[in-house]
């Protein structure tokens, strides 16, 4: 594909709010999880954002406040991103620019405190619940846009945790008919009593902090997180800048199990040789793969024979979510950004708090930071019903 | 945007299934009210099949339908589905469960809660590869669903199932997001010069809302803003009607602006 330029992009989970904070917390392996008392529910270690719950939302609408369009707003107000948009608004008009973005689990917080506060008597659910607004999954897009004064078609992209990932492949497909000019692509996923309950009643939940890659890793951490990108043609506006580029992705199903990874991992393989040819690129000329790398025993080892399939033992490969825990539709264009920081400042992120690499994995699973020049990054995330998304990034 | 249709689905209340919709599409039947039950779906080994929920049957009856008109073998397909409510009823279990004394939430209705489910089963019952995305869209999901399959059926230069659907939810949810009837929809959208395609859809996206009465269609006592899905109606009539020489350009709601949609 003719790459496609990321001229801005902004980034918030528990490593950090913004870009700064969260490459400072990357070079210095500073994890943000912490045991889990999320809504009274105490399940292993969670990767909350701090401020969320006390931030207010801006922009004209009211009715947008919850706790996923909050975690939004914070991204969006942040890294001068809503300057930059400005910016690209001013050139291209509003209707111009489509807002694509992908979220598993929207607003339901706003859903499930609604059910926790029904009418004793009749059920009935509290009148200020505001369920297109904030519990359904066009809440996010809607009001992203109406905060950064965009008029262009809108998407929510919602295919578990892959949401965020897969939204940059329809963003891309709208750019190129012509649709629109320049595309505000990303995603939020917040905390909730459901993923919680729901992760640990599939044993997913690991009781310490996530430990992608290790031998004796025991799940996941759930975290939440927020982030954003301006994706935009090259040479189509002057002045804009170049902070990273779009190479290449690849999408494919499983075609196996709702919940579990394809042990022969034939879809991974499929995104990941597509997301190379897209790009381009030959094995070889990827420095570094950012691991789905949830930490369960499953998806960790399927993605090692994936990886290895792919690359051999060539490439150095790791997750970050011992840094943010896994924050389901949002990893997707979290960790975009994470690899993006890493072209930018010249290093390579480790899994954080590996003792022993699972001995049976043949990739070369990266467990320190290394200094290096990354000049393309593949990114890879996988959700339940067999979704998969790999993309690949290059420097500016 | 120019595609091509090479199958088309629909079910909803006294529509099952195309052979039977389409001649009341174009008014040479009469529309006779009768409940929206499709087949169970084939594809699916029948542990699997117990699992998927109501919605996830919907779907893949209108996607076999599809399929089986364009004469593609489904593995081969790109998926768009698009549906505003996901599956109800499972969601309605879960927040009801949450609310329970330690709030457990049972294990496969989690993994069946997420809006990609019904394109899950589908993959997992033709052992299928091939993409498939999950669109979100309230409303909107129709309109918003068609852009996207048409885009990326023009940009893959390949072919894209559409499949829109979506059913009345349960439980105290159901009160604050109404959907009155089940309807769903499936396009197997081609690239232009496929041989073997019927109609073409002359597809551009405008600026400036539409409300759903401006769409104008109505069929017996399905409203169209009955059920995201149904929003189709018009487009779904106009493919129906291909062929007779009735030509008028079709509306669609495509949030924040509208679709215009040329039938040839």
């Amino acid at each position: 594909m003719k790459p496609l330029l990321i001229t801005s992009g902004t980034v918030v989970s528990a490593a950090g709010r913004g870009l700064a904070e969260t490459a400072d917390a990357l070079r210095a392996r500073r994890s943000g999880l912490a045991p889990c008392d999320f809504a009274g529910i105490a399940v292993g270690f969670a990767g909350v954002v701090r401020g969320v719950q006390a931030h207010r939302i801006g922009g004209s609408d009211p009715r947008f406040d919850c706790r996923n369009n909050r975690l939004a707003d914070m991204a969006l107000t942040t890294d001068g991103f809503d300057e930059a948009v400005a910016q690209a608004r001013a050139f291209y008009g509003p209707e111009r620019i489509a807002v694509v973005l992908g979220t598993s689990t929207s607003g339901i917080l706003s859903a499930e405190d609604a059910y926790a506060r029904a009418d004793p008597a009749t059920g009935a659910l509290p009148p200020s619940f505001d369920q297109a607004r904030t519990h359904d999954l066009f809440s996010l897009p809607r009001f992203v846009a109406a905060r950064l004064a965009l008029d262009g078609p809108l998407l929510s992209v919602s295919n578990a945790c892959a949401s965020s990932s897969r939204a940059f492949v329809d963003a891309r497909h709208w750019l190129e008919t012509g649709l629109c000019d320049a595309v505000v692509v990303g995603g939020a996923d917040s905390l909730c009593r459901m993923t919680l309950r729901g992760f640990d009643s599939l044993g997913l939940v690991a009781p310490d902090r996530a430990r992608p890659c290790d031998a004796g890793r025991r799940g996941i951490s759930v975290g939440e997180g927020a982030g954003f990108m301006l994706l935009e043609r090259e040479g189509a506006r002057p002045g804009a800048r170049t902070m990273a580029r779009w190479l290449g992705y690849g999408v494919s199903s499983d075609g196996h199990h709702m919940s579990t990874p394809d042990p022969e991992a034939r879809g991974a393989i499929r995104a990941m040789l597509e997301a190379l040819r897209h790009a381009g690129l030959d094995p070889s000329e990827i420095d570094y793969v950012n691991l789905h790398g949830t930490g369960t025993i499953a998806n960790d080892a399927m993605e090692d024979l994936a990886v290895h399939a792919v690359f051999g033992d060539a490439v150095p490969c790791a997750s970050t979510k011992g840094w943010t825990g896994h924050t389901l539709g949002a990893s997707g264009i979290v960790e975009a950004l994470f690899s993006v920081l890493m072209m930018r400042d010249g290093f390579l992120a480790g899994c954080l708090g590996v003792e022993i690499v699972d001995p049976m994995f043949r990739s070369h699973v990266l467990t320190g930071n290394r200094a290096a020049t990354p000049r393309a990054i593949m990114s890879n995330a996988f959700g339940f019903g067999g979704t998969n998304c790999s993309l690949v990034f290059g420097a500016a | 945007m120019r595609v091509a249709v090479r199958g088309v689905s629909v079910w909803g209340p006294g529509l099952s299934g195309w052979a039977q919709a389409a001649p009341v599409l174009r008014g040479e039947a009469p529309w006779v009210a009768a409940p929206v039950q499709p087949p169970p779906p084939a594809s699916l080994p029948a542990n699997e099949r117990r699992r998927a929920g109501a919605v996830t049957r919907l779907a893949l009856a209108l996607a076999e339908d599809a399929c089986t008109q364009a004469g593609f073998a489904p593995a081969e397909v790109r998926g768009v589905f698009a549906s505003s409510n996901g599956d109800g009823a499972v969601l309605d279990d879960i927040l009801r469960a949450l609310t329970t004394p330690g709030g457990d939430v049972s294990p496969t209705r989690f993994h069946n809660s997420v809006h990609n489910t019904a394109a899950g089963y589908w993959t997992i019952g033709h052992a299928s590869l091939a993409p498939a995305v999950a669109l979100g869209c309230f409303d909107w999901s129709f309109g918003q669903g068609l852009l996207k399959a048409a885009a990326e059926c023009v940009v893959e230069d390949a072919p894209v199932l559409l499949v829109a659907y979506d059913l009345p939810i349960p439980g105290p949810i159901g009160t604050a997001r109404v959907t009155r009837d089940a309807f769903g929809c499936a396009l197997m959208l081609v690239p232009c010069g496929t041989p073997g395609a019927g109609a073409m859809l002359d597809l551009s996206y405008k600026t400036g809302p539409i409300g759903p009465a401006e769409a104008g269609e109505q069929l017996g006592s399905i409203l169209i803003d009955n059920n995201p899905a149904a929003s189709s109606l018009p487009l779904m009539a106009a493919i129906a009607r291909h062929g007779t020489g009735a030509r008028s350009p079709v509306r669609i709601p495509c949030l924040p602006g509208h679709l215009t949609i040329e039938v040839t």
